[in-house]
């Protein structure tokens, strides 16, 4: 065993014991405290927990290489996963709060007076919802795979079994003391690599600075910012221009903006994190304190993936592009080069025969002349994967063993904080929103917390079951899971508080219209239910890729969302008001003072 | 708390949300999207302003916006007496 074997399991051994003891600790007795930890959290802790929740894996792993390879274009997923928060402070939060129950679909039934309305939202959720926890289960077995040497299944068989002790025991009580812990680990995982790459490249030590500073090579001033020092060295590779490359068009990045904001702010595991907070004031606070704490990572984030971008082409263009010894020669390749190409996240092909490296944009036209003349015979680095510029940065930069190891205890904090949050939002829907709601409305609450507790282990089970093996669609889980939110979800919570008149016809079809258009864009682009070979463009009808105004099917939630608002609107134009007690009942919504205030008129 | 505080409440509330939600629209999608090529011609440190916008400054205003929001209903749910102590 190595030192970096013994850090690394020293580090998420106590990382997960420390989560066990929490479990321990927090047990939940009630079903208040199972499904809203008794409504007593702390508005900055439950900002703490909503951080954790919300940042995923996919944040915590995948996110700065996204950046990395995308430049500017990836700022879409900057603002669209922060703005989102805004929206859901200004147009949420509160008032779901006020209303005071246990669940999304809940609030829309009530609302809606309909146990249609209630089921359709169960469904979506459960859709959005699942697909996403597939994702995290996968960045557990990843985890474990290629950092402790474990087998993919045993590795998602331990994480299940962590998330088992402190969902099930804890419920929403055990889930955010928790997730409390997670977010140290990964705030701390995510900024430590990150401090010490901004130090070697600028000399500042805060990375959100270091990325507008000047780029210090070898301890020496450059004379010129290191972000323009990037847009050097990656143009002159063929690659787009980092700090303007867009993603498909400005339209686009518009579209797919919206979506992933309107889509953030409907998600129900993150909206039910705001029922555990005492007041309506604390949910606004609330808000913006897990806007603080995503912040940190989401502003640190870009300077990781600008910088890891660098280090790489240097890494690999060692001197003047086309000059013979201008790359790295293959036989001298880092040790972190040959250890993530074991893992098949990074691989070479010595397409010229020379056995140096060359890295470049061989899909470039412009630069195929060139490419050409240095006798280079196409980009021999036919795989970098995303996920290398988290995972492989502190080797790259020459960070101790500890940083490397603290970096797997981050991911796995993130993905198990996500996992359960998500787990929960599941087992509540199906125990207090389809048994207790629909089903079997007279079951005492002992029943009712046995059945939340039950339906979530059932939840493990599935989702570690699709995460052993991924259905197609897992890698359609963003598309999906945001779509559904954002066209469903969303404009039924907020015409549910602004529109008064707003009835039980127009919300119900509004989110299966909202719903039916994103479905179907995605699937006529990605297949029927993801199955390969099922997809129906029809490019010489006008429908051929991203059709629809140059918009990918990633960006369509937003679209969707606007169909569900306009379908919703015009149906209750032409049916009946809802009741007088509903009307009464969003008036009562729309103000912090006690339920007994609703007596006034 | 009177039907007439309840209206004016809302009414406060509604306006309040339209120049927070303005200023988040023109912070993430004027200056980090429509707006972003001319805006970075204009250099903030190393930074070209407008993709600053896009990946930094738009995150820094959305905080403030919440906090902003937070702090003014707290203040207009005690002036038309709708809070909940």
């Amino acid at each position: 065993m190595t030192a970096l074997d013994m850090w690394t399991y020293g580090v998420v051994g106590a990382t997960f014991a420390l989560y066990i003891g929490i479990a321990i600790w927090a047990r939940a007795g009630t079903t208040g405290e199972f499904y809203v930890a008794g409504g007593g959290i702390h508005p900055v802790a439950n900002g703490m927990a909503t951080a954790a929740d919300w940042m995923s894996a996919a944040s915590f792993i995948s996110m700065a290489g996204l950046i990395a390879f995308n430049g500017y274009g990836a700022s879409v997923f900057l603002m669209g996963w922060t703005g989102g928060y805004v929206l859901l402070a200004l147009l949420l939060a509160p008032y779901l709060r006020k209303f005071g129950k246990f669940t999304v679909p809940e609030f829309i039934g009530d609302r809606y007076y309909s146990q249609s309305a209630r089921i359709v939202a169960v469904v979506c959720l459960i859709l959005a919802s699942i697909t996403y926890v597939i994702g995290q289960m996968k960045g557990i077995g990843v985890a474990f795979s290629r950092f402790l040497e474990v087998p993919y299944d045993v590795g998602l068989y331990i994480g299940m079994g962590i998330v088992a002790v402190y969902a099930v025991l804890g419920g929403m009580k055990g889930i955010t003391y928790t997730q409390i812990a997670q977010y140290v680990v990964l705030i701390f995982a995510y900024t430590v690599p990150a401090v010490f790459i901004s130090l070697n490249l600028t000399g500042n030590p805060v990375p959100q600075i270091g990325l507008g500073g000047e780029y210090v090579q070898n301890g020496v001033a450059s004379g010129m910012t290191l972000l323009d020092k990037l847009d050097l060295v990656v143009t002159e590779l063929g690659f787009k221009e980092y700090t303007t490359q867009v993603m498909g068009s400005s339209l686009n990045m518009f579209v797919y903006t919206l979506s992933l904001m309107i889509g953030t702010a409907g998600l129900p595991h993150v909206i039910i994190r705001f029922f555990t907070v005492p007041k309506v004031r604390d949910a606004r606070y609330s808000a913006g304190w897990a806007l603080v704490f995503i912040a940190l990572l989401y502003t640190t984030a870009p300077a990781v993936g600008a910088m890891a971008r660098l280090n790489l082409m240097d890494t690999i263009q060692i001197g003047p592009v086309g000059a013979e010894d201008g790359n790295l020669v293959y036989d001298e390749r880092p040790s972190w080069f040959k250890k993530w190409e074991e893992t098949g996240l990074l691989q070479y092909e010595d397409k010229n025969g020379d056995g140096r490296i060359q890295y470049y944009d061989d899909k470039n036209p412009a630069f195929a002349d060139k490419a050409e003349s240095f006798g280079w015979k196409g980009n021999e680095m036919v795989k970098v994967d995303n996920d290398i510029m988290v995972l492989a940065n502190p080797e790259i930069a020459g960070l101790p063993a500890w940083v490397i190891a603290l970096v797997v205890a981050g991911g796995l904090a993130a993905a198990l904080s996500t996992a359960a949050g998500l787990l929960l939002a599941i087992s509540s829907a199906i125990s207090h929103d389809l048994l207790k709601g629909v089903f079997a409305k007279g079951i005492s609450e002992k029943a009712e917390l046995n059945a939340g507790r039950l339906s979530m282990i059932v939840a493990i089970l599935v989702a570690g079951y699709l995460g052993l093996n991924p259905p197609g669609f897992a890698a359609g889980t963003v598309a999906i899971a945001f779509g559904l939110a954002a066209s469903s979800i969303f404009p039924a919570l907020m015409l549910g508080i602004f529109a008064k008149k707003m009835n039980r016809a127009g919300a119900i079809a509004g989110m299966i219209s909202g719903i039916t258009v994103t479905l179907l864009y995605v699937f006529q682009h990605k297949g029927i239910f993801f199955v390969p070979g099922t997809e129906f463009l029809m490019p010489e009808m006008g429908m051929g890729p991203d059709w629809f105004f140059g918009i990918s099917p990633n960006a369509f939630g937003a679209v969707g969302a606007l169909v569900n608002f306009i379908v919703a609107i015009l149906v209750s134009k032409v049916t009946a008001p809802p009741p007088e007690h509903i009307q009464h009942l969003v008036e009562d919504v729309r103000v912090p003072g006690g339920a007994g205030a609703a007596v006034g008129h | 708390m009177t039907p007439e505080n309840r209206a004016g409440y809302w009414k406060a509330n509604l306006s309040l949300l339209t120049i927070l939600l303005i200023i988040w629209f023109i912070v993430s999608y004027g200056f980090g999207i429509l707006l972003v090529e001319p805006l970075n011609a204009i250099k903030l440190g190393g930074y070209p302003l407008g993709f600053w916008f896009a990946q930094q400054g738009s995150i820094y205003v959305f905080l403030v916006l919440i906090f902003v929001y937070a702090a003014t209903m707290n203040k207009l749910d005690k002036k038309y007496d709708v809070d909940e102590d």
